[in-house]
């Protein structure tokens, strides 16, 4: 019964589809890239962050990588660009940027 | 070997269960089937057998428990009546598309209104698009003997679907009648072990069961579920025939009484057949060639084999003990009609609908339906189509 | 058993137990190798309410699954029912009626709607209280049944009753000769 889930697709006949439609595969999310969902993009920017680590708990796909209790950058195959990160964030480390990358534009830093 | 005994189709059943002894049974009790986990529970606090008992909340949550349970790798059942199968439903369905083969005893039970607690197919009959194979029993022996060749079934490679051992509320699961049972050793041979090729406590092998179906995949999954119901035909007849070759009892699909040169044939399901076949043989005596179909498996539905044993009739009786609100009989009426149709018969058929909320069902009854027939025959008496068994009513021709 | 088949209808309170009676008789019977049926009329169990019960005890296989109608015998486990009841309802001419009560069968007669077959009572009250000490009138009624319908032979019953009570009170054995006794001194007062 087992079968490799990776050949199943939409064009799929029901004899080909596992039984009950059982998965035979674990974490498929991680294959499942939703960050080209994203029209806004955060930016982390690691000299202002404290490593409070509230920003991680709160985001709703887990794209905030922590490890050794220190968060590192994003994780952008996966991140919709929500923007509660940048809300949790006490100490503006987060800056949501429009579009897919995570590039402040260029004229916003040099009017700073 | 075989004992005889004596017990109710409620005891029938907790014996199969003992001697069965499954891995796990989550239930709520609700009359008449309350005495199907009381029994069982008691066996297990006296350690003739080790079935992981869970006390829940409600049927809902006996159902999510059961398919829980069997998404896990264990054979599990539970036990329901009535307003309990309701409050399963939407797990009942997700049981089917699972692929879950547990078992449950259904002991039927009208649905209110109005508010009874009396035998009627209402409970099993609602349910009958769920996705699960659907057993009906005569008597505590036949209640016993299905349930025993429920998991064969059900675990059956060709098959995983969730399988209902039905019979009838009170008349049979709280009679107490003669009985014969197997032998320990001889159900567990027969039932054999649960061994799942796909659970999910099974370390190595990940598997995720009942995912979300976008709309491109859900009706190849149904397709796949209905092909498996066909399938089920023919391992249901092979797990009877088994059954009957070890223990020498029970029928495939249907039970044919004196149906071989029968003029009129009375098709029905559940106790009332045994007081069909008593009928029969009195009707018989006066020299009237009536015969009764006691069909045993409604889900799935043995449409083209009941449409051979009918045709040969001159016509037939179709009874329901539930009510469909379509003005032309209930599911069965329905049913065997579409198969008598797509078969190319021509036979007559009368549907009635009898024994509603617990309304008995006597030998005088079924005379007074076979009568009916003779004179819808013998005499071009025009019926309506569909009828109410001994109704009371101040117009005649509306029954 | 030297008839092919009785039918039993029992008629008592909720509560009295009627339908452990049928059950018992059921019981009890299959022992001699009969086919039985021993089922309560189906509803919501009220204490107190009137209730049936019946028993089928044949040397057939049973298959009718109705309830009773035209009985051979009728049991009555209270004699109150008498008044609101009516017991002898489609009760066989050639039948019997039991009822449990101090009266004498013609007492009770002018109760019970010209019925023109057999009547036996039995106090059963007054047995259980001399044999039991309490008030279960179940098994003088039980033996009355056997004594008046013949359907197991009495030394047969008595045998059974022993062990069926052996195994039902064998954590309280000082009942169980009290149940013999009731049931012997009905047997005494039906001079059967």
């Amino acid at each position: 019964m087992r079968s490799d889930v990776s050949k199943i697709n939409e064009n799929t006949p029901y004899e080909e589809l596992t039984e009950g439609l059982m998965m035979f595969a674990k974490g498929t999310a991680k294959d499942f890239a939703t960050g080209p969902w994203r029209t806004m993009t955060p930016v982390f920017d690691k000299d202002l962050c404290k490593q409070c680590l509230l920003c991680a708990p709160v985001c709703p796909d887990g794209c905030i990588p922590v490890s050794d209790m220190k968060r590192s950058d994003f994780d952008y195959d996966h991140c919709k660009g929500c923007g509660i990160c940048e809300k949790a964030c006490p100490f503006n480390a987060i800056t949501m940027v429009p579009g897919t990358e995570p590039v402040v534009p260029e004229k916003d830093a040099a009017a700073e | 070997m075989s004992m005889k005994d004596r017990m109710s189709g409620n005891e029938a059943v907790a014996f199969a269960i003992r001697q069965i002894n499954p891995d796990v049974m989550p239930a709520f009790p609700i009359t008449p089937s309350t005495e199907i986990p009381q029994m069982v529970s008691t066996y297990i606090a006296n350690g003739q057998m080790d079935t992981e008992f869970i006390p829940v909340e409600s049927e809902h949550s006996s159902m999510s428990a059961t398919i829980g349970a069997e998404a896990a790798g264990a054979r599990s059942l539970t036990a329901t009546s009535s307003c309990g199968l309701a409050l399963m439903w939407e797990e009942l369905l997700v049981a089917a598309s699972d692929r879950m083969p547990c078992v449950m005893a259904v002991v039927n039970r009208t649905l209110s209104g109005p508010i009874n607690i009396n035998c009627d197919h209402t409970d099993a009959m609602g349910a009958r698009d769920t996705g699960w194979i659907q057993i009906y029993a005569e008597n505590n022996q036949e209640a016993y003997d299905n349930f025993i060749q429920a998991y064969p079934i059900a675990e059956d490679k060709r098959v995983h679907l969730p399988v209902m051992i039905c019979q009838d509320g009170f008349i049979t699961s709280h009679a107490v009648e003669n009985i014969i049972l197997n032998e320990d050793p001889d159900v567990k041979d027969f039932v054999g072990q649960y061994e799942p090729e796909e659970f999910l406590l099974n370390p190595g092998n990940p598997v995720s069961i009942g995912p979300y179906a976008i709309s491109p995949y859900v009706m190849e999954a149904r397709k796949a579920q209905e092909e498996a119901m066909e399938n089920s035909k023919e391992v249901i007849r092979e797990v009877a025939r088994r059954y009957r070759e070890k223990f020498g009892r029970g029928f495939e699909f249907f039970e044919e009484y004196r149906t071989e040169d029968a003029d009129y044939i009375m098709l029905i399901m559940g106790s009332a057949a045994g007081t069909a076949k008593q009928a029969v043989d009195d009707l018989r005596e006066k020299g009237i060639k009536a015969g009764v179909l006691k069909l045993r498996v409604f889900r799935p539905f043995p449409a083209s084999e009941i449409a051979q044993a009918l045709s040969p009739a001159k016509a037939v009786a179709i009874m329901d003990r539930t009510e469909s609100y379509n003005g032309h009989g209930g599911p069965l009426a329905s049913e065997v009609r579409a198969g008598l149709y797509e078969n190319g018969s021509s036979v007559k058929a009368l549907c009635y609908t009898y024994g509603l909320g617990g309304r008995d069902f006597t030998v005088e009854r079924v005379y007074e339906v076979f009568d009916e027939l003779k004179d819808m025959i013998e005499n071009n008496k025009e019926f309506r189509q569909h009828r109410y068994v001994g109704l009371r009513t101040n117009s005649p021709e509306v029954r | 058993m030297d008839f092919e088949s009785i039918e039993i209808r029992w008629h008592g309170r909720g509560g009295q137990g009627a339908k452990t009676a049928a059950l018992l008789l059921a019981d009890v019977c299959f022992k001699t190798g009969a086919y039985v049926q021993g089922f309560p009329e189906y509803g919501p169990e009220r204490m107190g309410a009137p209730i049936t019960a019946f028993n089928r005890i044949s040397k057939k296989e049973i298959r009718v699954h109705s309830n009773i109608y035209n009985p051979d015998l009728v049991v009555v486990v209270d004699e109150t029912l008498l008044t609101s009841v009516d017991v002898t309802s489609g009760l066989s001419e050639d039948g019997a009626i039991i009822i449990n009560t101090p009266s004498s069968p013609d007492e009770v007669r002018p109760l019970l709607q010209e019925y023109k077959g057999r009547v036996y009572t039995v106090d059963a009250r007054k047995i259980s209280e001399e044999a039991l000490g309490k008030n279960f009138p179940n098994s003088p009624m039980l033996a009355a049944t056997v004594a008046v319908s013949h359907v197991m032979e009495k030394n047969e019953f008595i045998r059974e009753m022993k062990a069926s009570y052996e195994h039902k009170f064998a954590k309280k054995p000082e009942v169980i000769e009290g149940n013999m006794k009731a049931l012997s001194m009905t047997f005494e007062a039906l001079g059967a």
